[in-house]
């Protein structure tokens, strides 16, 4: 049996190119995906820490129930529980019905999830800044916000990059999933190449290193930022 | 929302939490059958068998699993027909079959992950304790079995306790194969029904109760881990 290289050109016939545009909004969704759960992390280790009971316990519903449930099972219900609110929402001030770009429903979807995963990783970075770092920076009579800004999450940055570089890689990964709602990613646009072509082996194994090659490139820009934040810090192990 | 499907369905739903269970219990000892020789040899092994093993933890770590599950299901799921006599041979019932791909899949996974958390462990066993046993005359393959696993399993059985329910969280990939486990089920539920919230919800409590039945009995058996009061 030969294989069948010309398969993979860029150019159609070719199914190359159709695999580089699905990695493309398959790092476009990460991307957004990893923002919009850092935004909600950083909220909700907050909120953790320093909110009231009600706001406290909501959010470790939110957490709980998130990490418990298969990623697959919360992208269902988020994407159709999402597109019904949203829908009901402008129908009631009475604008027509829309269809969610799948971009912007992926983002959402896996957003929200990691966001329940960012808040823990960013709670324990949170807790982990010294105490005696925080009380100078009131000692030195800076409003909570701005001991804040200028002291806790600068110094709380490079204990939260490890998790945080876990999660980007979960977050790509996670991406692959939406190909079983439909959305059109690098995972999908594989499973229509392959089932176009037959070549099932040869596509998924040029998928399978499309996502290797998106690791190991972000595990080395994770690896050099991870060194810029801790620089002045004494080293460990 | 409207339940009365919930009877309708019943069996099925237990047929298919059973199929779950089974690819968990079955992925879960197999993958870690070959989790322990491949943490192994990246501490102590030669150098070629090493980096085997760091490759292998690389790629399986580096790729989605519903990636990997469609390369084995569809891909060398596709070169079998190919080997001349092969439908014709006893092995063919097993490789029409979905589950055995799903399995090998799930196994390689947890093998991949859990390598290299065992990988840490063997290095976390204090060398004082295996150089006693050294002394103590035991042979190699003494030590391993009696001081260095168990020691090394202590140590990681919380990560390993985390990573068995991330397991669990990633069997309904499997529905995508034709294997009709809890969420599969389900699937065929929101087709025929045409509810779309009642079955995610069940589901979602489903595998709530699955994770948190996970939690007790994993701290259970890590209560029993003798702990060296500080």
């Amino acid at each position: 049996m030969e294989i069948p290289w010309d398969l993979l050109a860029l150019s159609p016939p070719g199914w190359g190119g159709n695999l580089l545009r699905g990695l493309a909004s398959t790092v476009q969704i990460a991307l957004g995906a990893y923002l919009l759960g850092l935004a909600i992390g950083l909220g909700g280790a907050l909120g953790k820490l320093y909110g009231g009971p009600v706001l406290r316990v909501s959010l470790e519903v939110y957490t709980t129930l998130i990490r418990a449930v298969p990623e697959l099972v919360l992208i269902l219900l988020l994407y159709y529980a999402g597109t019904d609110l949203l829908n009901t929402a402008l129908e009631s001030f009475g604008y027509e019905r829309v269809d969610i770009d799948g971009l912007w429903a992926g983002i959402y979807v896996i957003g929200f999830v990691q966001g329940a995963y960012s808040t823990e990783v960013l709670r324990g970075a949170f807790l982990a800044v010294p105490e005696g770092q925080i009380e100078a920076a009131r000692a030195y009579g800076m409003s909570w916000f701005k001991s804040h800004v200028r002291i806790v999450i600068p110094a709380m940055i490079p204990f939260a990059i490890p998790g945080l570089a876990n999660l980007w890689l979960i977050t790509t990964k996670d991406t692959a999933l939406l190909a079983v709602v439909g959305f059109s990613e690098l995972a999908l646009e594989t499973k229509q190449a392959a089932g176009a072509t037959k070549a099932y082996f040869m596509m998924y194994v040029a998928a399978a290193l499309l996502y290797l090659a998106l690791t190991l490139v972000s595990t080395a820009v994770f690896s050099w930022v991870e060194k810029y934040y801790r620089r002045g810090q004494p080293d460990q192990g | 929302m409207q339940w009365d499907w919930l009877i309708e369905y019943a069996p099925k739903l237990v047929e298919g939490l059973w199929l779950t269970l089974q690819l968990l219990v079955l992925s879960i000892i197999f993958g870690m059958a070959l989790a322990i020789p491949i943490g192994l040899v990246q501490v102590t092994g030669p150098r070629p068998l090493a980096w085997a093993a760091k490759a292998f933890c690389t790629t399986i770590r580096g790729t989605p699993l519903l990636i990997q599950l469609w390369l084995i299901y569809y891909g060398v799921g596709s070169l079998f027909p190919f080997i001349p006599g092969i439908r014709e041979s006893f092995l063919w019932p097993v490789l029409r079959d979905a589950f055995p791909y799903a399995l090998f899949a799930f196994s390689l996974s947890v093998a991949g992950y859990e390598g290299e958390v065992m990988r840490g462990a063997f290095r976390g066993v204090p060398k004082g304790e295996l150089e006693a046993a050294r002394a103590m005359g035991m042979r190699p393959f003494t030590i391993l079995w009696r001081i260095w696993l168990p020691r090394a399993l202590q140590n990681v059985f919380p990560t390993l306790a985390g990573e068995f329910i991330l397991t669990l969280k990633a069997t309904p990939l499997a529905a995508t194969i034709t294997i009709f486990e809890v969420y599969g089920v389900t699937t065929i539920v929101r087709q025929e029904t045409y509810r779309i919230y009642e079955p995610l919800l069940f589901l979602a409590f489903i595998y709530l109760c699955l994770t948190g039945v996970l939690v007790v009995t994993f701290r259970y058996f890590e209560n029993r881990i003798p702990k060296r009061r500080v």
